[in-house]
């Protein structure tokens, strides 16, 4: 019976945990500009911390960070809109479908859409500016704040369609119990309704912040390279200069990131122990 | 973890069904702002995108989109991109319908591993995978070279059919993939099920293809559909590799026809909605045939 699970675990052994450690052998290797003997070393894992790279890391978490909140608490507020809107059934319907479109609808499409609309010649530029005569007000699509806008358009879908079934569990008696009780709606959400809500919630927006921090199609077709994202910058570490030894920094950036992640993953599973622990 | 994976579980874009409470008159106004704002954001960049591609200096038009059909390298690359869909969908499915079952029915102290490498994925970006992979690849000049192991390395790689991508892909949809199976062997009592086949004699690969795929119709359909959104839209692991697929296209004309990539994203936008909308078409089916 074990064989029968055997292809599963040797298909992920090959084609997601295998790249995974070559990546975290292969970025301490250097190649000899000279000779290009092969060597172990540290430089690019050391190089990666210091000046542009230590910059386009910090730019990927901000921006991650704060899109995955942002599109946490909207996503939230529209799941919560939603459910509770009289006669709703049409409009939960019509933002569950939209939800599930939208969260999938991400890349290089999106980023076209974007520049069709607030781009330098987008519909939106031109009407602000030519026909209101108002303009952007500084405000720039190809920038660390264009991206954020850009990525809730994704994110906050897909926190709609991750937390509504945990809006849908949080049962109606509760409500009712506490307002027998004489309890204002704030005292629900403190007492009742937040503790329930706070592991998915907090599930949820880790999902977020994974997905805004990995995003690269977007970042690539919309600002290129000159906004300081992780991402962009291992792409033109393996394509943009020729120079010996960029192969091996673009390695070492995607340990980087891969080790940000299992932090983050790290720091998300002890928040979850404490929110069980607090609940239970 | 776990809520992590109940998150994924809502990923797949399937509306349910159980109504909530009423809300109470008059409390919250702060709903129809929440409402309008986020309208607007969402309808904007659509709205915005179609005028975009449709306006011409005398009006009004829908020559962008018959260009699209004929549009340089376009057929080529979709095709390329619909081929590469199907067979990571097979793939997919075939790694994953019997993993799922076995786990469920005859390994459940797997459960927990097999849970925890299909969310992998998940949370690791996959630039960071399709870095890996390119090293792994360079190992065929640098160390295999005149293998055939070598030759299995450059086959992989072949432009018109890159076969790495399908591998890689499948990799990419196993959360959703997993998430959409597993909920179908849950829902449906497949252990009285393949027990009663088994009684009556019938083979583990029998039992597979006359039990549980039709028990798991819908899954699967929603497993196939999810997987081929994702790899019509998959741009970073086609790009780091060096392949043109459907998206890199939209990149590489973007330059030259502006109008021609935005009206090609519209499309895929819509393309995007009728899956979907085929998807929650199938599980309302379902659900009505389950009450009756």
């Amino acid at each position: 019976m074990l064989l029968g699970a055997l292809p599963f675990f040797l298909y992920v052994a090959v084609f997601l945990l295998l790249p995974i450690g070559v990546l975290a052998v292969e970025a301490f290797r250097a190649t000899d500009p000279v000779t290009f003997e092969e060597t172990w070393s540290t430089d690019s894992v050391r190089a990666i911390t210091e000046g542009p790279y230590r910059r386009a890391y910090v730019g990927s978490l901000q921006l991650s960070l704060i899109t995955a909140v942002l599109g946490a608490v909207l996503g939230l507020a529209l799941a919560v809109a939603i459910l509770r809107a009289r006669r709703g059934r049409l409009l939960r319907r019509l933002v569950l479908t939209a939800s599930g479109v939208l969260a999938n609808f991400g890349g290089i499409p999106l980023a076209f859409a974007f520049i069709a609309t607030i781009g330098t010649s987008g519909v939106v530029t031109a009407l602000l500016t030519d026909t209101l005569g108002l303009g952007l007000g500084g405000f720039t699509l190809y920038s660390m704040a264009g991206l954020a806008l850009v990525y809730l358009y994704f994110l906050i879908p897909l926190m709609v369609l991750t937390i509504i079934p945990a809006l849908e569990a949080l049962r109606p008696q509760w409500r009712e119990a506490s307002d027998n009780l004489g309890a204002t709606g704030w005292q629900y959400w403190r007492h009742v309704g937040g503790p329930v809500l706070a592991p998915p919630v907090i599930g949820a927006t880790m999902l977020l912040f994974a997905s805004a921090f990995a995003a690269y199609a977007t970042a690539d077709a919309l600002v290129g390279s000159t906004v300081p994202l992780a991402p962009l910058q291992i792409a033109n570490a393996l394509s943009g200069d020729v120079l010996v030894g960029s192969e091996n920094r673009g390695k070492a950036l995607a340990l980087g990131m891969v080790v940000l992640v299992g932090l983050v993953m790290v720091f998300y599973a002890w928040v979850q122990r404490r929110t069980q622990r607090w609940l239970a | 973890m776990t809520a992590l994976a109940e998150a994924v579980a809502g990923a797949g874009g399937v509306a349910p069904g159980t109504p909530a409470r009423r809300g109470r008159r008059g409390a919250g106004a702060w709903r129809y702002a929440v409402l309008i704002v986020l309208g607007v954001y969402f309808l904007v960049p659509i709205a915005a995108s179609v005028w975009f591609t449709i306006r011409e200096r005398d009006g009004v038009s829908l020559e962008t989109y018959a260009e699209i059909p004929g549009a340089e390298g376009f057929a080529e690359a979709f095709t390329r991109s619909l081929a590469l869909a199907g067979l990571t969908v097979v793939i997919a499915l075939v790694l994953m319908v019997p993993t799922v079952v076995l786990v469920n029915l005859r390994l459940p102290r797997l459960r927990t591993t097999v849970e925890l490498l299909t969310l992998m994925p998940l949370i690791l970006p996959p630039i960071a995978l399709v870095v890996g992979v390119r090293s792994v690849l360079a190992w065929a000049p640098d160390y295999f070279f005149g293998t055939p192991l070598a030759e299995a390395f450059f086959a992989l790689q072949e432009p018109a059919l890159p076969w790495i991508l399908v591998f890689v892909y499948v990799v990419l949809a196993l959360p959703f993939v997993y998430r959409a199976l597993d909920a179908g062997v849950r829902g449906a009592d497949l252990r009285t099920l393949t027990e009663a086949a088994r009684n009556l004699g019938a083979s583990w690969p029998r039992v597979l293809v006359s039990v549980v795929l039709p028990v798991l119709r819908t899954s699967v359909l929603n497993a196939s559909f999810l997987t081929l959104a994702l790899v019509m839209g998959e741009y970073t692991i086609a790009v780091i590799l060096g392949f043109e697929t459907f998206p890199t296209w939209i990149v590489r004309i973007s330059g030259s026809q502006p109008q021609l990539s935005v009206a090609v994203s519209v499309l895929s936008l819509v393309v995007t909605w009728l899956l979907l909308l085929m998807i929650s078409a199938l599980d309302r089916r379902r659900g009505t045939k389950e009450s009756t």
